[in-house]
Formats: structure tokens, sequence, C-alpha cells
């Protein structure tokens, strides 16, 4: 009955178009609209002219050298990529370091407490991203806590130099996703069948053995998940790095920003933007299809 | 072979601590089919998982040939264990399941190739190699089990009520089956279960357990003939119990007075017992109906229940104990006796078994 046969097509239509609005004027019709201004030039005091020009597109990579005309390599915009690619992994790396273990603690509780220790990882993410972000900037400024603590315990002589560093951003991306990476785990690891732990172990695997041969591989989907939620929106990060990084160490989000504000090139920035959606796609596939092999050698 | 000596487990949680092993002391002997029988919460499971070393003892020895096994973690005893829910790895087939337990002992892979092909032929499951775990039916599920744990060759096999949740059939099927890998294994099977058909039919000998306890160890026959006290006589089997008065105790030979007056040659157990009030145990197809007069005991016969096989007598004794006659059925067998009769009991001689309580 509910497989829609029975409907006319002008009532399918009409139940459909909730949806098809949606992916119209909110996916569709914005993503048509920075395809089009990347392909514009760019107005003297922001905006775009209209007519075609694929200068923008050029300029995401390449450069024209200010006194010798030179065309080079954007360096600084190269360079930017490269930080948000490789902060992004790192990220992702860390959330599951520290991830994966707090996932299997969580999981590993009886029935009752789940809900309670699952309750302190998602505390931080009804706070405002803005104040958990300055929170981290109190806490490893020049005479912040971790400083003074350090200074105070005579193990340090002068402050270390934490803030507006990629370490800052780092650890302000880590702590801001950690959240996204542990729910997917947990999720698979609540319905992992513990007793093949157990199976493992009297099968003479060892501690690691289990972890890498028998857990591991039943919650990869899990583990998949987590990386993709934190890395995907650890690339077009805007808050933490502008203001872990202070205007000094730029991601991408920080860049396409510029391009709309200060920069006045909005071309630019809409050609910057489609650059990190394709940089994300390239990623994602790439990650989808490693798992995938792995999964088709050892399953 | 293995000696579990004064083996205490004492569960310490929020709440009352709980008592799942008291002191449990049984040798258990090469190439045996032992069997731990009890209801649930006797400790059974427990002290199986104490063997496979999921569980540490509060107090006692454990050693298998000689060496202490209590320091040992589970991947370093030489036993394995079929789960009762299988616990097979889903994200491999049925022969990477079967390889598991060999790979992590780092055997040669033609060794490993070997022993999967032979441990398949063994539970019949060669065609099935390939498969995922998910796609084959529980009693195959239970065959890839077994031949898994069989497969790095334990001293001692531990099977955790495996056949529960298999259907009556099947369940039939691999009770023959089980014993015939026992036998050609040679290797020592210690079976727990709640079924007392399943450990008569299966064991070699058969440790009886409440409460903690192991309250009796024998073979099938010795356990449900001679049970030692009114738990085992009433936990393996149908059993009516009786009030008598012990006369006198000679060897296992023993001479009571039944409530009708009459006396009886019985059993008794070894230990000796101090004359007096105490429980006969007589199994019901250890006595049948009769006449009235010269029988041992005598009431009123309140149902006739017929099962195929047998039919069983429900019988209300003048001391109003309930009493269960059972007697195999006959071809063309004339009904002689009518609900609401008065009938004789006559006990087969010297088949009742005094208990201690």
């Amino acid at each position: 009955m509910s497989d829609g046969t029975d409907l006319t097509p002008r009532s399918r239509w009409l139940l459909l178009s909730p949806a098809l609005a949606v992916l119209l004027f909110a996916a569709s019709g914005p993503l048509l609209i920075v395809v089009i201004y990347s392909f514009l030039a760019s107005g003297d005091y922001g905006g775009v002219v209209w007519h075609f020009s694929p200068d923008a597109w050029f300029s995401v990579v390449l450069e024209r050298d200010f006194f010798t005309e030179q065309l080079g390599f954007a360096d600084a915009h190269l360079s930017i990529f490269w930080r948000s690619i490789k902060l992004s992994f790192m990220t992702a790396v860390l959330t599951f370091i520290f991830g994966f273990p707090t996932a299997y603690f969580i999981a590993t509780r009886p029935k009752e407490k789940r809900d309670f220790w699952m309750l302190l990882i998602m505390i931080p993410f009804w706070t405002n991203l803005l104040i958990r972000t300055f929170a981290i900037m109190e806490l490893i400024r020049a005479e912040g806590t971790v400083n003074s603590a350090l200074m105070a315990l005579g193990i340090i002589d002068e402050p270390i130099q934490m803030l507006f560093t990629e370490f800052s951003i780092l650890l302000g991306m880590a702590y801001v996703y950690l959240p996204l990476m542990v729910l997917p785990i947990y999720a698979s690891m609540e319905r992992f069948d513990f007793s093949l732990v157990e199976a493992g172990y009297d099968l003479y695997a060892t501690r690691w053995q289990v972890l890498r041969r028998v857990i591991f591989p039943l919650v990869k989907p899990g583990v998949i998940a987590g990386s993709i939620l934190v890395f995907v929106p650890s690339l077009g990060a805007y808050v933490t790095p502008r203001v872990l990084g202070g205007g000094k160490q730029l991601m991408l989000g920080n860049l396409i920003e510029l391009q709309f504000g200060a920069g006045r090139n909005w071309p630019l920035g809409a050609a910057l933007s489609l650059t990190l959606l394709a940089i994300v796609m390239v990623a994602l596939i790439l990650y989808v299809r490693a798992a995938g092999d792995d999964e088709v050698r050892h399953g | 072979m293995i000696e579990i000596d004064t083996v205490s487990k004492v569960f310490t949680g929020r709440g009352a601590p709980f008592t799942a092993l008291d002191e449990v002391s049984v040798t258990i002997r090469e190439n045996e089919f032992f069997t731990l029988l009890g209801p649930s919460g006797c400790g059974k499971t427990t002290l199986l998982r104490v063997i496979a070393g999921f569980i540490a003892p509060t107090s006692g020895t454990l050693t298998l040939e000689g060496q202490n096994l209590v320091s040992l973690p589970p991947y370093r005893r030489p036993v394995n264990t079929v789960f009762q829910s299988y616990a097979l790895f889903p994200h491999m087939t049925v022969a990477q399941n079967i390889a598991f337990g060999l790979e992590m002992l780092n055997k040669p892979r033609a060794e490993v190739k070997a022993t999967v092909d032979e441990m398949l032929a063994l539970v019949r499951m060669t065609e099935m190699a390939g498969r995922k775990t998910s796609e084959i039916s529980g009693g195959q599920q239970q065959r890839v089990a077994l031949a898994r744990a069989l497969a790095p060759r334990p001293k001692v096999l531990l099977l955790d009520e495996p056949l529960s949740a298999l259907d009556f059939k099947l369940r039939k099927d691999m009770q023959l089956e089980l014993k015939r890998l026992q036998s050609e294994t040679g290797i020592t099977f210690v079976f727990v279960t709640h079924d007392q058909e399943e450990a008569l039919t299966m064991s070699d000998r058969i440790a009886v357990m409440n409460a903690g306890k192991i309250r009796q160890i024998g073979g099938p026959r010795d356990i449900y003939d001679h049970p030692a006290e009114r738990f085992v006589a009433d936990f393996i089997g149908d059993t009516n119990f009786l009030a008598v008065e012990l006369l006198s105790v000679e060897g296992d030979q023993a001479r009571v007075r039944l409530a009708s007056g009459a006396e009886a040659q019985v059993r008794a157990p070894q230990d000796g017992m101090a004359p007096g009030s105490v429980t006969l145990a007589v199994r019901p197809e250890h006595a049948s109906p009769g006449p009235v007069e010269g029988a041992t005991l005598a009431g009123a016969l309140e149902n006739i229940v017929y099962f195929g096989t047998d039919t069983h007598f429900h019988v209300m004794l003048d001391d109003g104990t309930r009493f269960v006659l059972r007697q195999q059925n006959q071809p063309d067998q004339a009904q002689t006796h009518r609900t609401g009769d008065r009938v004789g009991v006559i006990l087969s001689p010297g088949v009742g078994q005094v208990l201690r309580d």
C-alpha cells in the first residue's frame, strides 16, 4: 500500500513538493549562484560585475607577481589549503585517539549508567561555540591557566606560546568535534556483542589482538562515520581558527570569509568555496574507497 | 587431569555478597565426557568460566595436568569454549572463524589450512567454508562453534549449554554428534546443562550441582538409580518420596519399615546412616500396580495418564502421600485398572534408595 503506486501523479508531486522546495531553494539554488559568481568579475567595492571572467578560478591557485607580472603559484592560498587539510586530518586522528577509548568505556558501563556518561559528553555541545573557544583561549594564553600552573610549579621559566599557533587550532577543533567522533563509535559499540571478546580471549588472542581483529572490524562503520563527521566540518571551520589562530594561521573558512569581506573579491570567494567542496568530495571518495577495500580484504 | 580443589567464588557488588561456588572440589579425568548438571543459578556456568579463565576464583586451586591455571589469562590456557550464544565472529567466514585460534597461536599457514579443512570435514561443513556466519542456520552455527573450539586441539573443551538454542529434533542429533566428536578427538569435554536427560544420555560422569555445591558425582546410572540425597533424586527423573523408618544398615543395604507397616530391603548411601525417620526414593518405573492383597503399599487410583510408550498411574496412598507408577505399554494390553479403584503398589525387590537430607 505504501509503495506509492496508487497515488496519482499530481498528489505525488504535491507530497514531494516540500522536499523539492528545500532542495531547490536551500541547496541547489545557492550552489548555482556560487557557481555563477565564480565565473564573474569582481566589483571594486565588493559584489560582482556581470560579465564572464575565469580570473577568479586562476587566482585560486595562481597569482601574478606584483612587480614582474610573472605568473606563479599562489603560495599563500596553497599553504592555507595544505594547512586546512593537514589540521582537519589531524583533528580526525586526534578525536579518534581520544574518542575510541571513551566510546569503549561508555559502552562497557552497566546499561543504566551509559546515559549519564553520554550526557557528560553532550553537555559542552549545548554551550555556545564561541564561548567554548574563548574558554580554550583562556586556558592556553600566555598568562592563562596552563602557563601559570606550569610556571608556579617551576617546570617552565617563561610562558609557552600556545595560542595563535596551529597547535591551538588543532586543540580547539579536536575539543569542539570530539562528540561527533564519540557518538557514532558509541552507537556501533553499543550493538557490539561483548561475548565475542571472550571468544577472542578463549581462542588465544591477546588484548591487542582482540581489539584489532574482533572489536575494531565490527565497529569500523562507526569509526568511518565519526571520521567523516569530524573531518568535513573541520575543513570548513571558521570560528575556531579565527579565534585561536588569531588571524595569523588562516584556514579555508577564513580565507573565503576574507574574500567576501576585506578582500572584496566575491568571485574568488565563490571559487574558493567550490574548491573546498571539491576537496571534501575527493577526500570522502578516497576515504570510503580505502575503507571499502579494507572490508573486502579482511571481511 | 583437571584438579579443582576447594574452589569458591563470591560475587560482591551492590547488595549482599553472593556465593556462586562454595568450596567445590572435583577431579575431571582424561578423555572423559564430564557434565555439570543443575538448575539455573546453581554455579555450573560459574565453574565452567573459572576453568576457562573468565572468572577468577575467590579461593581454591585449579590445575590442569599439574599446571596451575589460576594465574594464567584465558588466552594462555589450553582450553577452548563453545559458548551458549556461539559467539561466532560475524565479520568472518566459517573457515576464517575456525582458523582464528590457530592464527592466534601463530601456526604456519599450511597447517592452519589443513586443520581448518579437517575440522570442516569433522563437523560436515566443508561446503559452507566460504559462507558468512549470518548465512547459515542455527544448527550449522553450532557446528562451526564446535569446529572453531576444537581446531586448536585444546586439552579440554568447555561447552556452555550449547544445545539449548536448538529445536528438539536438532538437539537429539547434536547430542549424538557431540558424543561422536568426543570419542573421535579424544579430548576431555566439560559440558554444562540444566537438562537432565541430555546429561544422562551423553555423559561418562555427571556432577549434580545446587546452590554452589556439588551434591553428587557419578555415572549416569549411579546418579539415576542411587541418588544420594533428596535434591538429586528430585532433580533427575521423576521420584516418589516416602517417609519411612530406617531399621538397620549393612554396607549399602538397608531395611526399612514403610508407613503401611510392611518392611522392605532397599539401598542406602555407603557412608552409613543412623536408624530413625528417613526418606525413601522410589522411581515410578520401579513399582507396578497390582492386587491390594500382599502389596507393599495400597491406595486409591486417582488418575491414569496414557503417554504412548507407557502409562502413568497416580495413586493416593493410605497415609496421604501421592505415588506415581509407570508401566510400559504392551500391544493389546487389557486395561485392568480404573480410576477410583483401590490398588496395591508392588515395589520391585531391592530398588528403593534411602536418602541423606
